[in-house]
């Protein structure tokens, strides 16, 4: 049971294993998980290691499996993950898993090569179509008649004359971007002074562009000219800019002879790069079967093997040593899974596990499981524990969820959020299978427990303050009645309800939390802040002083006795006599003092009762508390010496704390010092020889001289230290109980920012008259929904959790808890294997 | 076939479960004549002098039926959104898992 409150007992290892069973057995314990390796070759470079050529070569292996698995994407072919974990395949299997993706990959390259060179001829075919067709059009425009009329007048009579000698115009033919087109074009009117026609058309369907596989949109052109040097000209600007030149005959009967050959090899292509295709998908479906079960076992032998590298190599070269951190617990498993490891690889000598003294600090291990986890988590997150301190994950998972509902106390609100909790929790294995990258709904599924737990907490807080989206529930019938005349009631605007006044109370409590009559009450504000303050400081005290005596636990567990006496006394002591003092006062005020008018009670009526802030303020400033005439200032007698007596006992525990734990360190040390010199003194004498004690006098003083130096800046720091936590803890307990107001404060805040959300939108679909108030209802509280779940639940429930947070790191753990160890990292292929898809899928 | 994606489906599909649950609860609690709900009713006559009292209570009265009657009818109309946005996640699910 002590795992439950502590770290995991760990030892330090040391392992031999045989170099034929090394492999196998390290596979083993990585199935495990439970073993952390130390590397013992920090100082070897990582390229001279023992291993290296192997790690290089799964290295190649996870690139080749990475190209295919991109590949496998790209064609959006499933691949299959059954979830099965094989083992970690043997040494001589790897050979083969080389093959096969060597194999794959060259498979993969040529088929893509041959694809890649048939697209490219595909497109050079279908634009060379789209240009004979286009420019078709083109051309016979200029066949067309009455365009004759047009160029006698565009070219007059020259024109004329040299177009009727078949004006010897030349022209070429391409394709073009599109977007180059304008700049194309204003290019070729400037460069050849606009003697040049150019025609375009554009291409509507996009063609694919081989060599980076980009759907572009493409234009046809045609460019008319006269004379070869404009020719050289227009080719060389078409070159500039890309555009890719296509011969086109003269002639109409050649241009369509040559678009029948086009589309008979536009055909034949077709089929080719089907094939081509069906290949491809025919080999990466092949691949896609089997790549998520390649992948762990490559990145398994690559663990394996990287493991191996941090190992000693004996000197006989048989044997390799390998130092690790090993839960005590666990030593058995740990034992059996070497013992399978030696059988599975053959070897006749089993490996040899033993345990190692060493002062090093042992790493952490927090036993956890689903539910413990996210608890462990937000501990961690302040700091891992120290080795075997107490772990405050078990408290916190009571004292986490309910701190926050007392700020979140929303019956409504709550159970949203324990709804959605539920629903994480019910629906978990599903989900984690997803294994969504979104990072947000990861920490929301992490913590899916601390989101239920606090939506349970929430919705009991929320009954206790009687609050449903900030309407109350009158479950058992008020215990508040009028009996106000209907003129008086017609006269006054509103009243505050006071239990005092004759026949409004009926002297009772409603059976659980707040009356609802408060709800429409003036004074409901002020009566719940005196409420929750109350509640929030006494919640408080008690934490603090819970956390306080952890640290007992602590202390006796490491058997520190002089700070159980030096600081765990005082401390409570401290807390107890001032703090815990003012939380019995509240009770004294709650259980005397009662509602009352009449004149001879007036002592326990609410006027007379005293402010516990005053009181308190009064007995650390030792002033007398000035009352009326007719009320008491003592809540009961003896009160006034008692305080001073609390108030001297916290006032001594000041100097206590301070100085008795190094003054005590001082003298202890001094002693021993002492009987040291003594003894040699002693020794020297009894030696008899007379150079002895001269030499031994002169080497004395030295070292002796030395060591109180730095005895005396130790004693110094110590002081300092020990000054620093005194103030830390003197000061800490009034802005730690200030800090519990927090409390009070948000939840106060919650409880009107929903009260304002209904009073600002709800009510607005309420108070429309008629049926027309039903859709405007519909409309009005879907948006209420909205603001509800994004403001009160989301908004207000991170900043309600986040105090939660601080409460717990600062104020809880700052009474017993170092948090200054560091975790345990054991070899374990899950680990490896999850950490590993997620970098990928990054 | 969807109209809307599955993300605003699904949505659609919370909000009118809850709006169901909650609206329809409201309009019980109206029909009782829950004093919670009294600030959120239609305007009343506001009453000058014992007499007009009278006048004061039909109209709360009133107020409180036609807000019962109102909630149940937002609520009917989430049930009608209920339905449509499980129309549309199912489909968004079917052409999903149909792809």
């Amino acid at each position: 049971m002590a795992s439950l409150f502590r770290s995991a007992e760990m030892t330090l290892c040391q392992l031999f294993l045989q170099s034929e069973a090394a492999y196998a057995c390290v596979s083993e314990l990585g199935e495990l998980g439970l073993v952390q390796f130390r590397d013992l070759n920090p100082d070897v470079n990582v390229f001279q290691r023992k291993f290296v050529n192997e790690v290089r070569r799964c290295d190649e292996m996870e690139r080749k499996l990475r190209y295919l698995e991109k590949e496998i994407k790209k064609d959006g072919i499933p691949m299959l993950d059954t979830g099965e974990n094989p083992e970690a395949p043997q040494p001589r299997e790897m050979i083969d898993l080389e093959a096969t993706f060597e194999k794959l990959e060259n498979e993969l390259r040529e088929v893509n090569q041959n694809a890649e060179a048939l697209k490219r001829n595909f497109l050079e075919l279908t634009e060379l179509k789209q240009i004979l067709r286009k420019t078709q059009v083109f051309f016979d425009e200029m066949a067309d008649p009455s365009r004759e009329e047009e160029q006698v007048t565009l070219l007059g009579e020259e024109g004329l004359r040299a177009g009727g000698q078949a004006l010897k115009l030349g022209f070429v033919a391409g394709v073009i971007l599109r977007e180059r087109i304008p700049a194309f074009e204003r290019m070729l009117w400037r460069a050849c002074r606009g003697n040049v026609f150019l025609r375009q058309a554009e291409i509507e369907t996009p063609l694919e562009d081989p060599s980076t596989g980009d759907q572009v949109y493409k234009s046809v052109f045609i460019i008319f000219f006269q004379g070869d040097q404009l020719k050289t000209r227009v080719k060389k600007i078409c070159e500039g800019f890309r555009a890719t030149l296509y011969p086109c005959p003269e002639a109409p009967g050649d241009r369509r002879e040559m678009a029948m050959g086009v589309m008979t090899r536009i055909e034949d292509l077709n089929t080719v790069l089907g094939q081509t295709q069906d290949h491809r998908h025919r080999v990466l479906v092949a691949a896609a079967k089997n790549i998520k079960n390649w992948f762990v076992k490559v990145r398994k032998i690559k663990a394996i093997y990287h493991t191996l590298n941090l190992f000693n190599l004996d000197v006989t070269q048989k044997c390799l040593i390998a130092e690790c951190w090993v839960p005590v617990l666990d030593f058995e498993n740990i034992q059996l899974a070497l013992r399978r490891g030696t059988e599975r690889s053959g070897s006749s000598v089993p490996p040899i596990l033993n345990r190692m003294e060493t002062l090093e600090d042992p790493p952490t291990y927090n036993h956890t499981n689903k539910f413990t986890s996210g608890f462990q988590t937000l501990i961690d997150a302040y700091g891992i524990a120290s080795y075997r301190e107490m772990n405050p994950a078990p408290y916190t998972i009571i004292t986490f969820p309910f701190l926050f509902a007392v700020m979140f106390g929303d019956l409504g609100h709550g159970s949203l959020m324990a709804i959605f909790g539920a629903w994480m929790v019910l629906k978990e294995k599903p989900l984690a299978a997803k294994k969504s990258d979104n990072e947000i709904w990861n920490i929301f599924f992490g913590g899916r427990y601390i989101v239920l737990l606090m939506g349970l907490f929430s919705m009991y807080t929320g009954l206790i303050y009687n609050d449903v989206f900030s309407k109350s529930l009158n479950i058992f019938g008020s215990n508040w009645h009028t009996n106000y005349s209907a003129t008086f009631v017609l006269s006054v605007q509103d009243k505050m309800i006071d239990p005092a006044d004759n026949g409004g109370y009926d002297g009772y409590p409603y059976p659980i939390g707040m009356d609802p009559v408060w709800q429409l009450a003036k004074n409901k504000i002020i009566f719940q802040n005196s409420f929750k303050m109350k509640i929030s400081i006494i919640l408080g005290i008690i934490h603090m002083l819970f956390g306080v005596s952890m640290s007992l636990f602590n202390y006796t567990y490491f058997k520190n006795k002089l700070s159980i006496i030096c600081e765990f006394v005082p401390q409570v002591i401290f807390l107890v006599f001032l703090f815990f003092y003012m939380v019995l006062l509240m009770f004294i005020k709650w259980f005397m003092y009662y509602p009352t008018n009449v004149e001879s009670e007036i002592k326990y009526s609410p006027r007379c009762a005293p402010s516990i802030l005053i009181t308190f303020i009064n007995m650390v400033l030792n002033k007398e508390t000035i009352v009326d005439p007719e009320c008491d200032a003592n809540m009961y007698a003896g009160q006034i010496p008692i305080q001073k007596l609390l108030f001297a006992c916290a006032v001594i525990c000041v100097p206590w704390m301070l100085l008795a734990k190094p003054l005590y360190i001082m003298r202890s040390r001094r002693k021993m010092n002492y009987s040291v010199s003594h003894q040699q003194m002693q020794a020297a004498t009894g030696n008899g020889d007379a150079e002895q004690p001269i030499h031994n006098n002169t080497a004395q003083p030295i070292v002796g001289h030395g060591g109180g130096h730095d005895e005396e800046e130790d004693l110094g720091e110590m002081f300092i230290h020990q000054g620093i936590h005194t103030i830390e803890y003197v000061l800490g307990s009034v802005s730690h109980t200030a800090s519990y107001l927090r409390l009070w404060a948000l939840s106060l805040a919650h409880a009107q920012l929903s009260e304002v959300l209904w009073g600002m939108v709800l009510n607005k679909g309420l108070v429309v008259d008629g049926w027309l108030g039903g859709i405007v209802l519909y409309v009005i509280f879907a948006f209420w929904a909205c603001l509800t779940v994004s403001i009160l639940v989301l908004m207000e429930g991170l900043s309600a959790f986040l105090h939660t947070l601080r409460l717990h790191w600062v104020e809880f753990q700052s009474k017993f808890y170092a948090g200054q160890g560091y975790a345990f990292l054991p070899f374990s292929f899950e680990n490896l294997l999850d950490s590993a898809s997620q970098t990928a899928e990054e | 076939m969807p109209v809307c994606g599955p993300k605003l489906s699904l949505c659609g599909l919370i909000l009118s479960v809850w709006g169901i649950i909650q609206l329809a609860l409201m309009g019980i609690f109206y029909y009782v004549h829950a004093v919670a709900l009294a600030e959120d009713l239609p305007e009343a006559r506001h009453p000058h002098d014992p007499d007009s009292l009278k006048d004061f209570y039909t109209d709360i009265d009133r107020g409180y039926t036609q807000n019962a009657f109102n909630c149940w009818i937002a609520a009917l109309l989430y049930v009608v959104t209920l339905a449509l946005s499980a129309h549309q996640f199912w489909a968004n699910n079917r052409s999903s898992l149909s792809v």
